[in-house]
């Protein structure tokens, strides 16, 4: 099979982007039709009776800021890759990596003091909400974390030597979607009361 | 992403492909049990894996409604060997309204996702895209493979949770809350509800992975000459259908996460104070809205019936033209309509919520938008009819099947007329009207092109024919056999007769359509005997049947038929080859047929 596929990416190599990246684009399409559902339905059960609403956790705050600052760091590592930097490379990756988990951590802090306010799953206000729409957030950055570990772990093999830079950029542009899509919902959660 | 390094070899030693010479084998690697036959990456074994595990799961789904017949049919009747197959569902041999309900479910579930979505798509994309465009294999072999355990994993869970003590799912295949959360209020709605969410969950993700893998092999991996405006109808219909599941499952299963939390965590998204007389309480929930969940699950569910219904199309444009002799009609009509109806899709869920309370203004707008497919659905009923006018037809098995589609396309669409009235609606919601309108137009029309797609690629897929004399058997009694079924529903639908209820004996009304009732039962068990024959000529002539001797056995233009007759793992020997030309030079130029790759005569225009 190797041998068959090489030949068919010799045919495709006038083609403009790869595959890869081709297939990220349009999973990243899906999952913003997955939030634009929760979303839509979030507006549409504000207008119906017994909605309540929560005063945002600070955490959230430093979690927005973690993310914002990894979209920094995978951006830097892409480019120590095409640098050839690879010890730095890695050490951006790594960092990157960290701070999904971090983020993750934060936003748990955030969930626990909602719950300890006293939103609770038992309701159907923006809270109960929140608790959905960012879980799955945070779980889609798990992936990430995961996708940057994996990379990680490759570009320490000492023994393959890859200087491709497409998965690099399929885990930076999904690292960079996860955040974009962060930023979207916390000025939703902020703004859409 | 870890089929980099199969297709980048990073690390890996390749094998220069310049020295090859054109041998048989294209594929030199070591292939073990597992990895041929399991495990493949092979999108032509892939295919096969979807289209056999959709056989077995459209065996299930037709027994089960041979099974729900039978108590229509024969509401009086007992039948003790009932009892001995169903256990306590079917006590003193009659079936239990539980049971009842629960066939009737799974009967939807499995036939509209695991065995039209799931096993159309799944077999027919994975078979034609790579061989249709000119591809070694998917953008990525490895997410293919996961595609289709992802569809085996959701398999088994709904398949267990058939077994389970309390049974599984039973509030209709559209699991609408609040009945489907309440465990209290059905049985169902316990355990085999959660099997079915998890099994639906699992079954998105292989949607997904496939349909992501189809749009980018599609859009990016055609071969050299293969531009848009030349591809095979059926890879535009396949193009659109993924791009339609990619947009609208994700939507469904935010509906369904919500749907478990409140199932599990009591929130209140779509539960309110209801009262439940099984235990005497009401419910601590409040403010949820169950119209919310309906509108979540029809913005996929509208979409999951143009998902069923366009591979077929796809299907049968390509049939319909090889066995006219003739070019297709309106290429361009065709993927322009094809496109219009992926539009629309998304743009009429609502008119499955006219009696929902819902705003009569809005009602009207989906009416408007719901009568216009009427629009894109006729140019491809006059493309068809035009295409066979003055053909030269050839009645294979598989052209039967896609006349046959044709025809129930055109019954079934005109019921849709009725229906898509919001006024209308309001007397036929609800009846066995509509469950006439959509076996018709979506479940036996996208059966029919499931059936020409089998009879037609089966030489390619096992380098073998069907049996010609069972496939014409097959035809006509599931043809006429469909008409009969459905046909006097329609009449059953007008005069009140409600969908889902098992005893229509105690109304006086609806008493007059026993002897139908009757009849629709034996005559769905004929039908459903001639499908098991169609599966028995299916796996004898996969070992039995007549081989393949040519490479073009019809004499077709597209790619698939200038590999070799049983393709290896990369489908051609050589080089991949070229295409100058549209795949519909049929009877052009003195010529009976033009393959996609000879190149254009010094007279011939560019297409």
């Amino acid at each position: 099979m190797t041998r068959s596929l090489e030949l068919n990416r010799v045919t495709d190599q006038n083609k403009k982007i790869h595959p890869h990246k081709f297939i990220l684009w349009i999973g990243i399409g899906s999952i913003i039709m997955m939030f634009a559902g929760l979303t839509s339905a979030y507006v549409v059960k504000r207008e119906q009776p017994g909605w309540t609403t929560y005063v945002t956790p600070v955490a959230f705050y430093y979690s927005t800021g973690i993310i914002l600052i990894s979209s920094l760091t995978i951006f830097l590592a892409g480019k120590s890759f095409r640098e050839r930097r690879m010890i730095r490379y890695r050490k951006l990756l790594l960092a990157t990596a960290f701070m999904g988990l971090a983020f993750m951590f934060l936003q748990w802090l955030g969930f626990r003091h909602l719950w300890e306010t006293g939103i609770t799953f038992h309701g159907s206000g923006a809270g109960q909400f929140l608790y959905i729409i960012a879980g799955l957030h945070a779980l889609h950055v798990f992936g990430g974390v995961i996708a940057l570990f994996v990379v990680y772990i490759r570009a320490r093999n000492t023994k393959i030597r890859s200087y491709n830079t497409v998965p690099v950029d399929v885990v930076s542009t999904y690292w960079h979607f996860v955040d974009l899509l962060w930023i979207y919902l916390f000025i939703f959660f902020l703004m859409v009361r | 992403m870890s089929t980099d390094s199969t297709i980048h070899g990073t690390g890996e030693v390749i094998v220069s492909h310049d020295t090859h010479d054109a041998g048989p084998e294209v594929h030199h690697h070591k292939e073990t049990f597992i990895t041929k036959y399991v495990f493949s990456q092979d999108h032509k074994m892939i295919c096969k894996q979807f289209l056999i595990t959709g056989m077995i799961w459209a065996i299930l789904g037709g027994l089960m409604s041979v099974l729900f017949r039978l108590q229509l049919g024969y509401p009086d009747s007992t039948f003790p060997w009932l009892e001995d197959i169903l256990g306590k569902w079917a006590k003193g041999g009659k079936i239990q309204p539980e049971a009842y309900y629960a066939l009737i479910t799974m009967h939807g579930t499995v036939l509209v996702f695991f065995v039209l979505t799931g096993g159309l798509s799944g077999t027919f994309a994975n078979f034609l895209i790579p061989l249709q465009i000119g591809a070694r294999d998917m953008a990525s072999p490895f997410l293919n493979m996961l595609s289709y355990w992802f569809f085996w994993m959701a398999s088994v869970v709904m398949l267990t949770s058939l077994f389970i003590e309390t049974g599984p799912a039973s509030g209709g295949w559209t699991v609408y809350p609040p009945l489907s959360a309440l465990g209290d209020a059905n049985l169902g709605s316990k355990g085999g509800m959660d099997y079915w969410i998890t099994g639906m969950a699992l079954f998105v993700v292989s949607s997904l992975l496939g349909g992501l893998n189809y749009i980018t092999t599609i859009l990016n991996m055609r071969t050299k000459g293969m531009s848009m405006t030349r591809l095979p109808l059926t890879i535009w219909a396949i193009l659109f259908t993924a791009i339609l599941g990619v947009l609208s499952f994700p939507v469904l299963l935010s509906g369904l996460i919500l749907l478990l939390f409140d199932r599990h965590a009591g929130t209140s998204f779509y539960l309110s104070d209801i009262f439940i007389s099984a235990t005497q309480k009401a419910l601590p929930n409040e403010g949820g809205s169950p119209i919310l969940y309906q509108h979540l699950f029809w913005f996929l569910g509208h979409p999951e019936v143009y998902i069923i219904i366009l591979p077929a199309m796809g299907l049968v444009s390509e049939v319909m033209a090889i066995n006219s002799r003739k070019p297709i009609f309106g290429y361009m009509a065709m993927v322009g309509s094809l496109m219009a109806i992926t539009i629309l899709a998304f743009l009429v869920w609502a008119h499955h919520m006219f009696v929902t309370g819902l705003n009569p203004f809005l009602g009207s707008v989906f009416v408007l938008l719901t009568l216009l497919i009427a629009v894109p659905s006729a140019i491809k009923v006059f493309n068809w009819l035009t295409t066979l006018w003055r053909g030269n037809i050839r009645f294979t098995p598989a052209m039967l099947f896609a006349i046959g589609f044709v025809s129930m396309f055109i019954s079934g669409g005109l019921t849709g007329v009725f229906l898509g009235n919001s006024t209308l609606d309001i007397h036929l919601h609800d009846t066995m009207f509509i469950v006439a309108h959509f076996h018709i137009v979506m479940g036996v029309s996208a059966f029919l092109g499931m059936f020409c797609g089998v009879y037609h690629w089966f030489p390619k897929m096992y380098g073998r024919y069907m049996n010609n004399t069972m496939a014409y058997i097959h035809f006509w009694v599931t043809f006429a056999g469909a008409y009969l079924i459905f046909w006097p529903m329609h009449y059953e639908g007008l005069a009140g007769l409600p969908r889902r209820y098992m005893d229509y004996s105690g109304w006086s009304s609806f008493n007059q359509f026993g002897g139908l009732n009757r009849f629709i039962s034996t005559v769905s068990m004929v039908v459903f005997a001639v499908q098991l024959m169609f599966v028995f000529n299916f796996f004898y002539s996969i070992f039995k049947g007549r081989k393949v001797i040519s490479k073009n056995p019809w004499q077709a233009n597209t790619l698939e038929w200038t590999t070799p007759i049983r393709p290896g793992h990369g489908n051609w020997p050589g080089e991949i080859p070229e295409v100058h030309r549209w795949a519909y030079d049929y009877g052009k130029d003195g010529k009976e047929f033009i393959l996609q790759t000879e190149p254009l005569g010094a007279d011939e225009q560019h297409h």
